[in-house]
């Protein structure tokens, strides 16, 4: 299916990305060009093909159920934009 | 002859022996990046006092003899998408301009415990994302050989400093080919291990199933010097490779008699630049003058390896960067009316345009109705991909190719079109969709001076071929030689 300006947006609220126009247009041009030869994997019979989302093949990496000093809580938080009483602080998502 | 024109093991020579200190070599390069970097711009921070401060502290250790590493008292600096404790770790991004990790990368860990010294962060594409450097937020890096030109990228930064003896080694991070065609542009040893030899702990995720850590040096025995520093074992990355490591050092032999080379035929054709082309057919002559058998063959996948790569990398990357939501790290926006407007205009206005380039196409290759034709699609690819190379290395020891298609093109040559820059990376992707190392050397230069490099690429676990290689062909060429650049730089500015 063609790519519009409506998947652009689609995609663009799936992503949480605010475009403007300017972006919009830009970025509808640009994924045209790169889905486009994207499509060139058409051309392979992939129908009997396993596909490979890691290419070594570990499975199962388990650890003991043991708990581990984590890092101290006050060095995590300082990297937060907004913090109270321990705690990462976001706008109220309750009415 | 300047201290920091010196290779890590010419270094520790004057380290071990008492010749000189490593207080002095650190202060050599703080020096060096104090006269010239302002002009090349491959740091985002230099640790000044702080890297001579440590430089003291193992240089004390090392008048106690409690020292036996090649790399106690040797500066390193680091691409600013791994994890340094206390020091600002960005991705060359708005989004973590002000982020300072509370721990440190297990490769950071290996190198402090070897007693290297960090003088500093690089520059590079943000997150990653870019094959020029010119992504960054924060500055242009450019290449010591011409400052008209790109450094290549996304580890441009780093190509850039070890090339213009800005640090003594450099690490960097390869998930398309970042690591080894900013090398190939700068002249510099670059090399993408293996997947899985080197953990991932602590470098901040672009495509999970393709990155990996590695070296950029001066030469091909600081490659191996610095691999025996950083491969290993390490529980905190789950796609960690658990075996004997060998030591690298040993691989640095002479001698490629009776070695197989399989050139893919696609990799020397249309899009080549005619020098490059020269370049690397010389080099393949040097290797049969020693005895290795080289050859032609298909690797027919070449054109679909990008287009694969990009939609996995894209799919992987977009979910990588989902996290940046404006609450636990990273930028937030000032005004926003509700949490839903918070995430995205923290996003918008915290992400550059490429970043969000690749997150919506990510998006749109995961997203329903385009999954199977896409996303799945390019793994079932990947599958391809790797059985061929699994077919080339029952005939072959190293694959050979360009590492690009071109040397180092001018600032914005590229920048207002994406596919364009995405197709120049067309030698390197197949490597990391089948996880396997690749090593670029210098091999020579084009008429305009600008440094061409050899791209090698082995089977998994194939380092000490590659490693042995690279060096038989720097000691019995000169190429490496020129391609270190001597004494002060004069960029008349």
């Amino acid at each position: 299916m063609e790519i519009t300006k409506n998947t652009i947006e689609h995609i663009a609220n799936l992503s949480r990305l605010d475009l403007t126009e300017e972006e919009k247009s830009m970025l509808l041009f640009d994924m045209k060009q790169i889905i486009a030869y994207m499509d060139k994997l058409k051309e392979l019979d992939t129908s009997k093909v396993k596909p490979t989302a890691h290419v070594m093949q570990i499975n199962n990496v388990f650890r003991e159920d043991k708990s581990e000093p984590s890092y101290p809580k006050e060095k995590l938080l300082a990297n937060a934009p907004l913090s109270e009483g321990g705690c990462f602080k976001v706008p109220k998502v309750v009415e | 002859m300047e201290l920091c024109e010196l290779t890590i093991h010419e270094m520790n020579e004057f380290i071990k022996h008492k010749k000189v200190s490593a207080v002095e070599i650190t202060k050599s390069f703080l020096r060096r990046i104090e006269k010239i970097d302002f002009t090349i711009g491959s740091y985002l921070s230099v640790l000044g006092e702080d890297a001579v401060k440590r430089a003291v502290e193992v240089q004390k250790r090392i008048d106690k003899g409690e020292v036996n590493s090649y790399l106690s008292g040797i500066p390193v600096a680091i691409k600013d998408n791994i994890c340094t404790e206390g020091i600002k770790t960005t991705c060359a991004s708005k989004m973590l301009q002000n982020f300072v990790p509370p721990y440190n990368a297990t490769v950071i860990k290996k190198l402090l415990e070897e007693d290297a010294v960090i003088i500093g962060k690089l520059n590079m594409d943000e997150f990653a994302m870019g094959s020029s450097t010119e992504n960054s937020y924060f500055k242009l890096t450019k290449n010591p050989w011409d400052i008209d030109r790109v450094p290549g990228g996304s580890s441009g930064g780093a190509a850039a400093a070890v090339a213009a003896n800005l640090t003594a080694f450099a690490i960097g991070s390869d998930t398309g080919g970042s690591i080894r065609q900013p090398a190939s542009f700068c002249g510099v040893v670059g090399m993408k291990p293996t997947y899985g030899v080197v953990s991932r702990f602590g470098l901040i995720a672009f495509a999970s199933s393709l990155d990996q850590i590695g070296p950029l040096t001066k030469d091909v025995t600081d490659c191996a010097i610095v691999l025996n520093s950083i491969t290993g074992y390490d529980p905190m990355d789950s796609t960690s490779l658990n075996f004997k490591y060998p030591d690298y050092t040993k691989a640095l032999v002479n001698d490629v008699k009776g070695l197989k080379v399989g050139i893919p035929k696609e990799y020397m054709g249309n899009g080549l630049d005619s020098e490059v082309k020269t370049a690397v057919l010389e080099a393949v002559k040097v290797l049969k003058q020693l005895g290795a058998q080289c050859e032609e063959f298909s690797f027919s996948l070449t054109e679909h390896a990008i287009a694969a790569y990009y939609i996995i990398s894209s799919a992987e990357g977009s979910s990588n960067l989902a996290r940046y939501d404006g609450v636990k790290y990273g930028y937030r926006a000032e005004k926003f009316s509700d949490l839903l407007d918070l995430y995205k205009k923290s996003r918008s206005e915290g992400f550059g345009t490429e970043a969000k380039r690749r997150i919506l196409l990510g998006t749109y290759v995961l997203s329903s109705g385009y999954y199977d034709e896409y996303y799945k699609k390019a793994l079932q690819v990947r599958t391809l991909i790797k059985n061929e190379f699994d077919e080339a290395f029952e005939k072959y020891d190293v694959v050979l190719g360009p590492a690009a298609p071109t040397t180092a093109y001018k600032f914005g040559e590229n920048a207002d079109n994406p596919l364009g820059m995405y197709l120049g990376d067309i030698y390197t992707v197949s490597a990391n969709l089948a996880g396997l190392p690749g090593l670029v050397v210098p091999c020579g230069f084009d008429s305009k001076g600008l440094p061409i490099g050899l791209q090698l690429v082995s089977k998994p676990f194939g380092e000490s071929t590659l490693l042995k290689v690279g060096f038989s062909f720097e000691q019995n060429t000169d190429h490496n030689k020129k391609a270190r650049i001597r004494g002060e730089l004069e960029y008349g500015i």
